[in-house]
């Protein structure tokens, strides 16, 4: 190997680690393993979490007839503990239909529009939510495991840029806060590292219960940029870039943080 | 000799532990509050029996977990009639107010509040006896970093 | 009809001091918060909440605006005999909503 050659091969190297940054850097730490006590301690109490009654609300839902069809979720699915357990841990998936990755929420919506033949719900919709946590409740422990079809590839890649990308009136990108500054604090909090492990989740700023795409939106208006729509393709590659830097942490649905 | 830098580290470091700040003149809402529960034991409430459990510095003032316990037998004759907690900085000084009796078995509550900011809370009892015991505690409030509008 | 979760034991020996904790959807609307045009949303808050065993009273409480969205409750009853216990919340806005469990209470 040449000089020239060794170099490159160096900084290729260096790149690598630092593209891979926080996930192969050390510990990986859940956003739980950032909040006060009580919060932790709100989290891992079902009776008084309440991420719990979107849980109950979504088990209804399972059962709930809709659509053309008049089919509920079980109808096909049965019951949820078994069919749905490890699917949020493989979520954003590669969809075929449309060529590009889907998220948990939209997975749900393309089976009520296919299967039940009813309205897709709205997004951030108490039904959809409901759904939504439910379904990755039943993944609640189980690790992440983002699939390695080599056509969400392109996607994933997407997403790592959207999250190192700098953006806004205050000019920043995620990774600036949730990989070069993680674990420090801002504003008396401390910076999470953006690990996706308990979505949807209950968050005390929101008194209410939300997805992903909410606190993204959040962060985005944090940085004073315009937030991409409910729903855009942005949301997904990054989501799809996040869990795969999650990959192997627990699922924690329903989560609280603050 | 310790130089300046390390003094004040010292003290910034203890700033953040010592969370009983001495009394002071607790706003009239609180003290009319506070009043109206006691009624005609507002003269002399005493501080005792009566414990607020809440952590001195919270992440965020949306949810803060609480719990009052009052020491009591809980019997027929000798029993916590109600039990008050009150804050000072809220736009509203009541946060919850819970009748008791000997079915309840045990004065104890918990619940989680809501504080604007950095507050003191005050807990009282009323006892079957007529007497009125309290507690107070200091709680810091920090907010989340990027607050949504 | 708001979501609940409530945890009692199913069962009790008499004279024991059970712990009840009570959740209910509900969100609380202060009174104090902006809505998106500016104005403050109006108060919307759960107010009452009772509990009963038997149809006597174990347990009140009056809530106000600083009790946290979606109201945790968590208190003590004596375990007396088996039967129903009923949870009542009532508030603004005409709110009300009541549930029950049942309690097996034996030796």
């Amino acid at each position: 190997m040449t000089a020239p050659q060794r170099r490159r091969l160096l900084v290729a190297a260096a790149a690598t680690a630092l593209a891979v940054g926080v996930a192969a850097a050390g510990e990986r730490r859940s956003g739980s393993d950032d909040m006060a006590p009580e919060t932790r301690a709100m989290q891992r109490d079902d009776t008084a979490n309440p991420g719990m009654l979107w849980v109950q609300e979504g088990e209804a839902l399972w059962d709930r007839p809709a659509g053309r069809a008049g089919t509920a979720c079980s109808g096909c699915h049965g019951a949820a503990a078994a069919s749905m357990r490890g699917v949020a841990a493989r979520h954003p998936a590669y969809d075929a239909a449309s060529g590009r990755p889907v998220d948990l929420a939209g997975r749900i919506n393309q089976y009520r529009e296919a299967r039940q033949g009813a309205e897709p719900f709205a997004p951030e919709s108490q039904e959809l939510l409901a759904l939504t946590t439910f379904v990755a409740h039943q993944s609640r422990g189980m690790p992440i495991a983002t699939s390695d079809d080599p056509r969400l590839a392109p996607f994933r890649e997407r997403g790592r840029r959207l999250f190192e990308e700098r953006r806004g009136q205050l000019d920043l990108s995620c990774a600036q806060c949730h990989e070069d500054n993680a674990g420090r604090r801002l504003a008396g909090s401390v910076i999470p590292q953006g690990h996706p492990t308990g979505y949807p989740l209950y968050r005390l700023e929101w008194q209410d219960l939300g997805s992903l795409q909410r606190r993204l939106r959040g962060c985005m208006a944090g940085v004073r940029s315009e937030p991409y729509t409910y729903g855009a393709a942005e949301y997904i590659d990054l989501e799809l870039f996040l869990m795969s830097r999650a990959d192997g942490m627990p699922i924690e649905t329903p989560a609280v943080r603050p | 000799m310790p130089s300046r830098r390390e003094v004040l580290g010292a003290g910034a470091g203890l700033a953040a532990v010592v969370t009983v700040r001495p009394a002071r003149a607790t706003p009239e809402r609180l003290e009319a509050a506070i009043r109206e529960f006691a009624g005609e034991a507002a003269a002399e409430i005493r501080a005792g029996r009566v414990r607020i459990e809440v952590p001195p510095l919270v992440e965020n003032g949306n949810a803060v977990p609480v719990t009052v316990n009052v020491e009591s037998p809980m019997t027929a004759t000798d029993f916590v009639r109600a039990i008050a907690l009150f804050n000072e900085r809220n736009p509203q000084p009541n946060v919850v107010t819970a009748r008791l009796g000997p079915r309840a078995g045990r004065a104890r509550i918990a619940t989680r509040i809501r504080l604007a900011t950095s507050q003191k809370l005050v807990a009282l009892a009323e006892m079957s006896g007529g007497s009125v015991r309290s507690d107070s505690a200091e709680v810091v409030v920090t907010l989340a970093a990027c607050v949504e509008g | 009809m708001a979501r609940v979760l409530i945890t009692v034991p199913r069962t009790a020996r008499p004279g024991e001091v059970v712990e009840i904790r009570t959740l209910i959807q509900h969100p609380m609307e202060t009174g104090y918060r902006p809505g998106a045009s500016g104005e403050l949303l109006p108060r919307g808050i759960v107010r009452r909440f009772v509990c009963t065993w038997n149809g006597e009273e174990v347990f009140r409480a009056e809530l106000f605006p600083a009790v946290a969205a979606n109201p945790f409750l968590s208190f003590t009853a004596v375990a007396t005999e088996s039967g129903t216990l009923a949870f009542t919340w009532a508030g603004d806005n005409g709110f009300a909503q009541t549930e029950t469990r049942t309690i097996t209470v034996a030796p």
